[in-house]
């Protein structure tokens, strides 16, 4: 017998209380962004937080009507959302509305709804359905491709609207499939490969040729553990790195990408060359083959980029990623949500005192730049009471998970942390400038309402099927 | 599974590791550097966009005929207002305080169309007034863009017009954003990515009191604007000038053609309009009132209107017989006032009988072409009527009269010869032939070109069996050459011996008695000339001219189109000759005076 009171007496009211936390710090930063001046009739941009007020309301209760349900729903019913999920995603390229270069919403009425925002739910649902099926391994090379194809479904339309930062999203199921068992060098092959790949695109040829052999030569000394190597590599380092700064600084020889290349297998072959000859080293022939292999697959993506790709397509692949952007510019943006930050200081110049943030010197203040309005007015305190926030939330659920008696809970509570994880690392990591713009929310604290709904009901089916652990295994 | 549960403590440490990152990047960024806290008290720094001038457009002779005039738009830095004058400002302006409020309220809840101006092309009285008092309106600034001048106001069709983008445009080209002008129609449309030129920013340090205090961070953001690159158009401006002014109280079309390089020299449509009437603030009221003209001044005749070619289409029938061995130069016909067979009566006029085929081309016998149409379509050397129609067909489309020729101007249109299938539709296969479609023979019926193919077919009869693709592009500087398209000869599928003749017809035409376009005749260079007549079904015939000049080595082609002008000596003939005795010699020899007075007085009425 299960009555209102044991779903209270289970409820995990940590997590319950930390939503909630930043439901609302979220919103007293949307007003603070869009609380213009004085004069609020005149210059009057109140909506967008009586906007958010209200999504918080259908929020609410989306919570209640997920309460009400059995938590065995989400398991039963989890291929037909999953099915859902990817007809709103299809239907969304049929007769969905274009904003910002993306056809990525569905307008009804009044209400304009980002089908990609639930379907992140609708996956995690089919991945914790799909995993937790009887006699399935995620080792097995069968299952593996089940899987894959359970997350690369949705990722392939989303990619068709094209919606990037959504798109990228889905890798972080990885992390999922790391916990279910994936192999740890799948994780880090697919991570490095794709780190590869997106090093090639943002850094120069020649910083990308520094940063892999730097990885290279710490390799060969770490996989030495000699001191006299470690050294030897350092200085190797030290020189190549003095000799690539000084070709790229003066650019005396005025050598092309692809002679910077020859010239530098040719050095990295000597000192191959040279640490065999020495004794007693171990690993030269395996980094040296990885290494090569990483800056022929490095410039052979360089070549299609440059060399095969129109000048559109390149200028969409920059777009995405931040290097080309906006008509206000890539640094230009970049560098005022530094300033915006920065100008916080230790305790921030206080609620609604922000002046960066009031005149919108930053884009998409209250979506997903969020984070410098909460850096300048909250200051550092504020900017680390908020990740402390995030860190305590996403530390919590994976305790949560890790308790669950079905395997089913557990990844789901699992793909909750990862997404939650993943939007929280890179949206901020944007905004503090160590990593590329890419378009996503802040959950929880970003204006929207697909983005809060979907993030609430996407933690909610979680603290559900947490309340209801001890009911029934499944 | 339960083995994998120590892998908790790796996604936990990833997770307090990425947190660890961000504190210590937050720790400098807030607490250890002030220089962001510094830069923020004085962030008031404001992008200025600096746009191009525009390439400018001039004529085969190097003279302007599109040039730039500075314009200068209003803009709000919403961080920047202040209390300030408003009821000075909008006296300044000379507009009302609603407006005003409505301008800025746009700019800040807008700011991603920031760039969008608050008032847009502002007049230079209003611009010096305004810049003595700027400093009373603090947020307030100018930037400063160019807009067309065109100093002969000629050539409007050809130009085209500048106007703003919409939002497709932002879509299908990233280089534009609200508020940018680019070339909507005519060489102001094919050019376009020459002429814009790139944008440049500037990023400008601005003190409290909205004064500049010199660029931001030394200039690292910004750029210059690069202006665009100039281009040289294949049009003589005095021409092009006189042709207007032969047009002024005619619809119609004047289109030249230098033969031996395809180069168009005069295109006229008319009605015309000044071009200037699509610049600045006033271009969409004229539009609007241009596009609701019911003479269709916007509409480029010369290029998109289709008309049977009428009698000069005859020398194309002579060229194909020839060419098909179905009659040879001494062929000869009867006329009787007409051709009369089987029930289809094609009248003609008066002249002398029977006729050789340059006496024919010469007095434009309605019977001797209608005898060769059947021979062509007859012809026992195929195996159906069809099959020497498709023939036939073929040679017309070599010399360009099916598809659009290819001009660098947009929506030029296609003429139409019908496939045998239209007929077969029609008819019914295997039951037309020749006389069916007998009033093609005359270039009446089912046929209709385009005023640029008939100058085309005067150029490939000039080159006696070659054309170039018309265009209007000479030169763009910066750029070695130009389209390849437009330097490659097309040869035509009837052999160039068979020219001479028909070249011979249409001297006789014009130089000698009896010939139908008398009228076009020089004492200074021989003309060869073809009237044509057109029918149409609404109201007078149309008049026709093609002609070139001189017979030999000719230097201008030229197809002169008077709507509801009658015959083609009428009008066409005469404003023919005027443009290219003004092209070869430069002015219009005394004893001609007369011609050129009776062609600007006459008038027809249009409706």
């Amino acid at each position: 017998m299960k009555s209102q009171n044991t779903i209270f007496a289970t409820i995990d009211w940590l997590t319950v209380a930390l939503y909630f936390a930043l439901v609302i710090f979220g919103w007293l930063n949307i007003y603070a962004v869009t609380y213009a001046y004085d004069d609020a009739s005149f210059f009057s941009l109140q909506n967008r937080s009586a906007m958010q007020a209200t999504w918080i309301l259908i929020s609410i209760v989306a919570i209640l009507v997920i309460f009400v349900l059995d938590g065995r729903v989400y398991s039963l019913l989890a291929y037909p959302i999953y099915g859902f999920a990817l007809l709103m995603l299809l239907s969304v390229l049929v007769f969905g509305t274009t904003i910002n270069n993306s056809k990525s919403w569905i307008v009804i009425g009044p209400v304009s709804l980002q089908p990609a925002e639930f379907a992140k739910t609708a996956t995690v649902l089919a991945l914790a359905k799909f995993l937790s099926g009887f006699n399935i391994k995620i080792s097995r090379r069968k299952d593996i491709l089940t899987t894959f194809i359970i997350i690369f479904l949705p990722v392939l339309m989303i990619m068709a609207q094209p919606d990037f930062g959504s798109t990228i999203v889905y890798g972080i199921l990885l992390l999922v499939l790391y916990r279910e068992g994936l192999p740890g060098w799948v994780l880090i092959l697919i991570i490095s490969i794709a780190a590869l790949f997106l090093f090639t695109l943002v850094l120069a040829p020649i910083t990308l040729l520094i940063l892999l052999v730097s990885i290279a030569l710490i390799a060969f000394g770490l996989i030495n553990r000699k001191y006299s190597i470690f050294t030897l590599s350092l200085i190797a380092l030290g020189i190549i790195i003095a000799f690539f700064a000084l070709i790229d600084y003066f650019n005396v020889l005025e050598l092309t990408k692809y002679q910077v290349l020859a010239l530098s297998l040719i050095i990295i072959s000597v000192i191959g060359i040279i640490l065999t000859f020495a004794k007693k080293i171990k690993g030269v022939y395996i980094i040296l083959l990885t290494l090569i292999l990483s800056i022929g697959f490095t410039y052979s993506v360089d070549f299609v980029f440059h060399n095969i790709m129109k000048k559109h397509q390149r200028h969409r692949v920059n777009v995405m990623l931040g290097l080309e952007s906006d008509p206000w510019g890539y640094e230009y943006n970049v560098n005022q949500s530094k300033i915006a930050i920065g100008s916080g200081g230790f305790a921030g110049k206080g609620f609604m005192q922000g002046t960066q943030t009031k005149f919108k010197f930053v884009p998409e203040q209250s979506t997903d730049f969020i984070f410098c309005t909460v850096g300048e007015e909250w200051g550092f305190l504020g900017s680390f009471g908020l990740i402390m926030a995030y860190v305590g939330l996403l530390i919590r659920l994976i305790f949560l998970s890790e308790r669950q008696r079905s395997k089913f809970s557990r990844i789901y509570g699992y793909g909750v942390t990862s997404i939650l994880f993943f939007h929280f690392a890179v949206n901020i990591g944007m905004s503090i400038v160590l990593f590329p713009v890419v378009g996503i929310p802040l959950p929880f604290l970003s204006y929207g309402g697909s983005s809060l709904l979907a993030f609430t009901i996407l933690l909610w089916i979680f603290i559900k099927l947490d309340s209801s652990r001890k009911g029934y295994m499944l | 599974m339960e083995q994998f549960t120590d892998r908790k403590y790796i996604i936990g440490g990833l997770i307090l590791f990425v947190a660890f990152i961000f504190t210590i990047r937050l720790f400098s960024l807030q607490v250890i550097e002030s220089s962001y806290k510094l830069s923020a008290e004085s962030n008031t720094r404001r992008m200025e966009i600096l746009y191009p001038a525009r390439g400018l457009i001039f004529d085969r002779n190097n003279l302007t005929i599109a040039n730039n005039q500075p314009s200068y738009d209003l803009r709000i830095a919403p961080y920047q207002l202040e209390e300030f004058d408003t009821l000075g400002l909008c006296t300044i302006l000379g507009i009302d305080i609603q407006s005003l409020r409505d301008g800025i309220k746009k700019t800040i809840e807008y700011p991603e169309e920031r760039r969008n101006a608050f008032i847009k092309q502002i007049s230079p009285a209003t611009f010096g007034k305004l810049k003595e008092k700027q400093y009373k309106f603090p947020g307030f600034y100018f930037s400063t863009r160019t807009l067309r001048k065109y100093p002969r106001e000629i050539a409007s069709h050809l130009l085209g017009y500048v106007g703003e983008v919409d939002s497709s445009n932002i879509k299908l080209d990233s280089y534009y954003e609200l508020g940018d002008y680019f070339g909507v129609s005519g060489v102001e449309l094919t050019y376009e990515q020459y002429l814009r030129g790139e944008k440049g920013r500037r990023y400008k340090q601005i003190d409290v009191h909205g004064r500049e205090k010199g660029s931001y961070r030394d200039g690292r953001f910004d750029s210059d604007a690069e202006a665009g690159k100039d281009i040289y158009i294949t049009i003589d401006a005095n021409l092009q000038e006189y042709g207007e002014l032969l047009m002024r109280n005619f619809k119609g079309s004047i289109v030249a053609i230098e033969p031996s390089t395809g180069e168009i020299l005069t295109l006229v449509s008319a009605p015309s309009y000044n071009p200037a009437l699509l610049v600045g603030r006033s271009r969409q009221v004229n539009y609007e009132i241009l596009a609701k003209d019911t003479l269709k001044p916007l509409f480029n005749y010369a290029i998109q209107a289709l008309y049977p070619p009428g009698s000069t289409f005859k020398p194309v029938n002579a060229l194909v017989a020839l060419n098909e061995g179905v009659i040879v130069n001494s062929t000869s016909f009867l006329c009787f006032r007409g051709f009369h067979a089987k029930g289809i009566s094609v009248g003609c006029h008066e002249h002398k009988t029977p006729l050789d085929l340059p006496h024919a081309i010469q007095n434009s016998c309605n019977a001797y072409f209608c005898n060769v149409f059947i021979r062509i379509i007859d012809d026992r050397d195929f195996k159906s009527n069809e099959e020497a129609y498709a023939n036939w067909r073929n040679h017309l489309v070599s010399m360009g009269f099916s598809d659009p020729l290819g001009i660098d101007l947009p929506y030029e249109k296609g003429g139409f010869i019908p496939k045998p299938v239209y007929f077969d539709r029609y008819y019914g296969k295997g039951r037309w032939k020749a006389l069916t479609i007998l009033s093609m023979a005359i270039g009446q019926g089912e046929v209709l070109t385009t005023p640029l193919q008939i100058a085309n077919l005067a150029a490939t009869i000039a080159n006696r069996g070659y054309f170039y693709t018309p265009h209007v592009i000479k030169k763009i500087s910066g750029e070695e050459s130009i389209d390849k398209k437009y330097t490659t000869k097309h040869q035509v599928s009837v052999d160039s011996t068979y020219f001479n003749v028909v070249v011979k017809g249409m001297e006789l035409a014009v130089h000698e008695a009896g010939g139908t376009s008398q009228i076009a005749r020089s004492t200074k260079f021989i003309v060869c000339g073809k009237t044509g007549t057109a029918e149409n079904p609404h109201g007078e015939d149309h008049s026709v001219f093609m002609a070139f000049a001189p017979k030999d080595n000719p230097k201008i082609a030229i197809a002169v189109y008077v709507e509801h002008g009658k015959w083609g000596a009428t009008y066409a003939a005469p404003i023919a000759s005027l443009m290219i005795e003004k092209y070869l010699t430069d002015s219009i020899a005394p004893e001609r005076k007369w011609l050129e007075t009776r062609m600007l007085e006459s008038k027809l009425k249009y409706y």
